[in-house]
């Protein structure tokens, strides 16, 4: 099987956010929640690059590893997800991951998290594939379809990369040599263990 | 080459060499295979005269190589350009020269523990951090640390307080009990010490749950039904956290007055409270034993909610980072507190006879009271004697 990787080229991102627009319509994604989002380092300063960064879909993931209620499972294309009906809205899994990946709707009580929700690498959850449940709790699965997420399928500049993680590497391995420079991967190393060459 | 050089950088040169003309030789002479124009070969030392006082050994700081900005060096003259056999790549755009890549400033980051952020254009301002390596630790305690010091200071205290009851038995009046009783703690006291004891027990048991229940509830009763205990528990973690905490602010009030540390309190230690050897030391209203309890519950209990506050109010008071610490904080402290709590629930109900009546009718017998509290028992007793109407408490007889 393959295994599911999200690739970032930050010297072609232009920050359009084009892919937070596209996923936010596409799982039908609540007010205030961002699967995935554009973070600008070194704004306006020399070396000024941006990032569309979500769930990486880590190798020995942390939310995982913390959920008080082990409801994260790993499917056969190593995209993490989680059972929605067995979270609690704990916010271990914000404490552990790296990336500021989950996210909570505020429901209830003070700042009370209700259920997590992430980016589900367009693979939906548990339920029925493609099922109206499903849609409801966790977006469209697009992987079922045999579709790519669409995040990185609309990217403009192809500066978002999915796909299996050795496939994904070889195209920006190959960009890099053609254009002479690069600045890796990032989240690479965090997420993977893994560097791709700058 | 020397024909190219403007005659003021020629004049500037030869002032300077005929001010400093030791240092600049000796420095030409020491670095450099000797030429036949030194005017031109050193262009950059002679530039003022404060440049000339640097000794032969330093490097003037305009003899640097430049950082790269512009294009690369041209390279030498040659008489017919060769045709490129493969295509020159473009240069990195300018805000890429010499920076560290992704992997470099990741791996530097988590080696420094600071977050990688950056800007952001939605709302959730929190969102602009990219990375946050500190992630990492917290896992390594929240898995690893606290399950360890959890567990061995929860069993650890079961098991010493059940090898305590093996050895020593229930700890009886030795005069047995006289059947007449005082008045140890009023209504407002006890209905405190309830509250604030009930909210404990459903806290503790709902944060021991989010610990530990995942290998040991999980496995029996089936993920449902413990997602139902887990969801049920944090609802009741965040709500009682209100009561626990005006039942601590309470009970700070109204027995702090009798709690505070005193000559007493050493004796006390001294003779190990009566519960190792026969001795009864004196003591007032709480012997040192007591004392410590208030104490742990009042600051622990103190310190536990403050940093729970700070999670049940995602990013109200502190980052991310402040609410990792504010988690280990309560966590650590939380079940060093329960650990202490079990030996108070041990020595309050089955450790000790009579202790129970204190904090159930309020009424405790006379001749436990004499034992454990003798000095109070006297206060108690002069009080009751003076022909003060209303301060007469009502088992006093």
């Amino acid at each position: 099987m393959a295994r599911m990787k999200f690739l970032c080229d930050s010297d072609r991102c232009i920050e359009c956010n084009a892919c937070v627009t596209a996923c936010k319509n596409e799982h039908d994604v609540p007010w205030g929640i961002n699967r995935r989002r554009v973070v600008t380092l070194n704004d306006g300063k020399p070396g000024e690059r941006s990032i569309s960064m979500a769930c990486m879909h880590c190798t020995d993931a942390p939310c995982a590893a913390v959920c008080p209620v082990s409801c994260f499972y790993t499917t056969a294309d190593a995209i993490v997800l989680h059972d929605k009906d067995l979270c609690i809205g704990c916010g271990y899994c914000f404490y552990a991951c790296p990336f500021g990946a989950p996210q909570y709707p505020r429901v209830g009580n003070f700042g009370g998290r209700g259920k997590m929700d992430k980016c589900t690498y367009c693979a939906g959850g548990p339920q029925q594939d493609n099922s109206p449940a499903e849609y409801i709790q966790y977006g469209a699965n697009r992987i079922a379809e045999g579709k790519l997420p669409l995040c990185a399928e609309m990217c403009s500049t192809k500066a978002l990369l999915a796909g299996d993680g050795e496939i994904i590497a070889s195209i920006y391995k190959e960009r890099v040599q053609r254009r002479g420079y690069g600045s890796g991967a990032w989240g690479w190393r965090t997420a993977y263990r893994e560097t791709l060459p700058a | 080459m020397t024909r190219a050089l403007p005659t003021h950088a020629l004049l500037g040169a030869a002032l300077a060499l005929s001010l400093l003309a030791g240092g600049a030789a000796a420095q030409q002479a020491a670095g450099q295979p000797s030429g036949a124009e030194p005017e031109v070969q050193a262009p950059v030392p002679e530039v003022g005269p404060g440049r000339g006082r640097l000794g032969p050994g330093q490097v003037p700081q305009t003899n640097e190589p430049h950082a790269p900005t512009g294009m690369p060096a041209a390279p030498p003259p040659v008489a017919a350009a060769p045709t490129p056999v493969a295509p020159i790549p473009a240069p990195p755009p300018l805000g890429d020269r010499n920076q560290a890549d992704a992997a470099e400033l990741e791996l530097q980051a988590a080696l420094r523990g600071e977050r990688i952020a950056g800007r952001i254009t939605i709302p959730n301002a929190t969102a602009a951090n990219l990375i946050q390596p500190a992630g990492r630790e917290w896992r390594e305690f929240h898995n690893r640390i606290l399950t360890w010091v959890g567990g061995v200071a929860v069993l650890g205290m079961l098991a010493v307080l059940a090898g305590f009851f093996l050895i020593r038995g229930r700890i009886r009046p030795e005069a047995g009990m006289s059947g007449r009783t005082l008045l140890r703690f009023n209504l407002l006291e006890r209905a405190n010490h309830w509250m604030v004891a009930s909210c404990f027990i459903v806290l503790g048991l709902s944060g021991l749950n989010l610990t530990f229940g995942r290998h040991l509830l999980l496995p029996l009763i089936g993920p449902e039904a413990f997602t139902a205990v887990s969801a049920a528990g944090k609802i009741a973690h965040n709500f009682l956290a209100f009561p626990f905490t005006l039942g601590l602010a309470v009970m700070f009030l109204l027995w702090v007055r009798d709690n505070i540390p005193n000559r007493l309190d050493l004796e006390w230690v001294k003779k190990g409270g009566g519960f190792i050897g026969r001795g009864h030391p004196q003591a007032r209203r709480f012997n040192a034993g007591q004392k410590g309890m208030f104490w742990i519950t009042i600051l622990g209990g103190g310190l536990v909610a403050a940093s729970g506050y700070v999670l049940v109010f995602p990013f109200t008071v502190t980052d991310i980072a402040g609410q990792q610490a504010a988690h280990v904080v309560h966590g650590l402290l939380a079940v060093l507190m329960i650990a202490a709590i079990l030996a108070h629930i041990y020595i309050g109900s089955i450790g000790m006879e009579g202790a129970i009546d204190a904090m159930t009718t309020g009424e405790v017998d006379e001749n436990w009271a004499k034992e454990h509290h003798a000095l109070w028992v006297e206060e108690e007793q002069a009080k009751a004697r003076a022909p003060v109407p209303g301060a007469k408490p009502a088992g006093a007889g």
